[in-house]
């Protein structure tokens, strides 16, 4: 059984990202058009994140991840958009054919005017660590221990060591010892930690979880079930420093040790990958290099904020919505770089001759204290934005101004300037 | 009695270490903040501080367990009281969000609500 559609608009993946995208499309006149959803529910990574701060740039008031949802979903259900869920998309090519599999449809495939990929990101496993020690239980990432503790019920351990301080582990820590677990450390790598100053006071220091910085786990020990790792100081080489190991008795050690966008389907359809944000290379419309494919989310960049992924989906689903009705023209562009001090600047190319604001995101390559992120057009400056601080923690925006987008005449580059 | 608490600012990224002098629970100076908020920020902190508590209740029937929050923060001191509270509310469905899950959690004015539509 194979059933053989046509859509003028097919958007992959129903969190955050698909249903910005969606609602964007619809109001913009697209009628038929489907969101294809691998979980049982759309909501994506919202659905698990209970705790709150989420919203407060779009609604002005601090959500919950599954309140944020909600918001979309219900608008989604207002305007009457289809969402189909328990759908595993297989396959996107580059002339948008989609091919994907659900257990009440079967195999179906899509040839779509347009389409959106926003399938999010993953977690960097233990595979990619390269810890060394035996392949016990008690190994988890910290989004699935969150997954199993708020969505389906039951706690991953008892005596808990998180490594990494990105916010996913920094709250991990917090929920797990507000579900009675004891977390003994929070490792982490760098001299610094990525998360929030916010989720390090009210998620460790709350709950007296002392933060190692510039340590590594250097064992994992345990036959069935973990039973406890070792710990140990890394010198400015990051590498462990002999003589300084720690041990910690554990039944658990959650990683949160970054995120990485998945691509597995954009590459399938020839899409080029910028090997700095390991998503997408995208014109200001969100458009890849395939023609008709765009990409937004946390599968073309990974965001901090869930209201920045909105905003951009917001434009994807317009710009999509364009394409379909043949109102986004192929376009000469000019090529945007990370320059000194910045990483992974979104979009890559911005199209000549038009006159729109174009948002430029990048993160800091390292902390930079009273600085300003220059936006440089063949050699001139067009636009600065200073700050106090600029965090790797924290994605930088800066806005190019409608009429100087209307003026480039060039590539552009983006770099850090410290002082000024 | 005079004290001090070097706390740390969460307003922003710069996250200044502030030096709070208290003398008898009262903040008597706030050094080390770069701006305004950072003092409001300290006061609060160190007279009364509050948490927004998230946290998940049994669901009659159900492994899958129901979010919820508080729906204005509660005295930090209260946090570990409030969730043994959670821990023996069980709901039954329906559940719709914003809906009351426990009134007047520990005492403190403040009710849970459901976070999600439990149908």
């Amino acid at each position: 059984m194979m059933e053989h559609l046509k859509k003028d608009l097919v958007i992959v993946g129903g969190g955050p990202a698909g249903l910005a995208a969606a609602i964007a499309a619809w109001e913009d006149g697209i009628r038929n058009l489907v969101v294809l959803e691998r979980e049982h529910q759309a909501g994506g990574i919202l659905r698990q994140c209970i705790h709150n701060g989420f919203g407060l740039h779009r609604f002005g008031e601090e959500l919950t991840g599954p309140e944020y949802a909600q918001r979309d979903i219900d608008r989604a259900k207002e305007l009457g958009i289809p969402i189909q869920c328990d759908t595993t998309v297989l396959e996107v090519t580059e002339e948008r054919q989609v091919t994907c599999v659900s257990e009440q449809e079967g195999l179906q495939i899509i040839d779509a005017g347009a389409v959106i990929l926003s399938m999010g990101c993953r977690e960097r496993p233990r595979g990619a660590l390269g810890t060394p020690g035996t392949r016990c239980s008690g190994v988890f990432t910290a989004g699935t221990a969150q997954k199993f503790v708020n969505l389906e019920g039951y706690m991953p351990g008892k005596r808990v060591v998180i490594l990494g301080s990105g916010d996913i582990g920094l709250i991990m820590a917090r929920r797990m010892t507000l579900q009675g677990a004891k977390v003994l450390a929070c490792v982490e790598l760098m001299p610094f930690s990525s998360g929030l100053n916010r989720n390090i006071v009210q998620c460790l220091e709350d709950y007296n979880i002392p933060l190692y910085l510039s340590h590594t786990v250097t064992k994992i020990e345990g036959r069935d079930r973990l039973t406890g790792i070792e710990v140990s100081e890394v010198g400015p080489d990051r590498r462990p420093i002999p003589g300084t190991q720690m041990h910690f008795d554990c039944d658990t050690l959650l990683l949160s040790v970054g995120l990485l966008p998945e691509n597995e389907l954009t590459r399938g359809a020839n899409v080029t990958i910028s090997p700095v944000t390991s998503g997408a290379e995208v014109e200001d419309t969100l458009q890849t290099d395939r023609p008709g494919i765009f990409a937004c989310g946390n599968v073309l960049h990974v965001h901090d904020l869930v209201d920045f992924v909105s905003e951009e989906s917001f434009r994807a689903g317009h710009a999509a919505a364009a394409f379909v009705r043949g109102n986004l023209p192929k376009a000469e562009t000019v090529r945007v770089s990370d320059g000194e001090g910045v990483r992974g600047v979104v979009p890559q190319k911005i199209r000549k001759g038009i006159s729109e604001e174009v948002r430029l995101m990048f993160r800091p390559a390292q902390v930079f204290k009273k600085a300003s992120a220059v936006v440089e057009c063949n050699g001139r400056e067009i636009a600065r934005k200073r700050a106090m601080i600029f965090t790797p923690g924290e994605m930088a925006v800066v806005p190019l101004k409608a009429d100087v987008v209307a003026g480039l005449d060039g590539d552009v580059t983006v770099r850090m300037e410290v002082g000024s | 009695m005079l004290e001090e608490r070097i706390i740390t600012c969460i307003n922003c990224p710069m996250g200044c270490r502030m030096n709070v002098q208290l003398e008898d629970g009262a903040v008597k100076s706030v050094t080390g903040n770069t701006c305004k908020r950072g003092e409001t920020y300290a006061h609060q902190e160190c007279t009364m501080p509050v948490r927004m508590v998230t946290a998940v209740v049994a669901v009659k029937d159900s492994p899958m367990p129901l979010s919820v929050k508080t729906r204005t923060p509660i005295p930090k001191a209260k946090i570990f009281e409030c969730m043994k509270e959670l821990s023996r509310v069980t709901v039954s469905r329906p559940v719709h969000e914003k809906d009351v899950v426990l009134e007047n959690v520990c005492g403190t004015g403040v009710d849970v609500i459901a976070t999600r539509n439990l149908l």
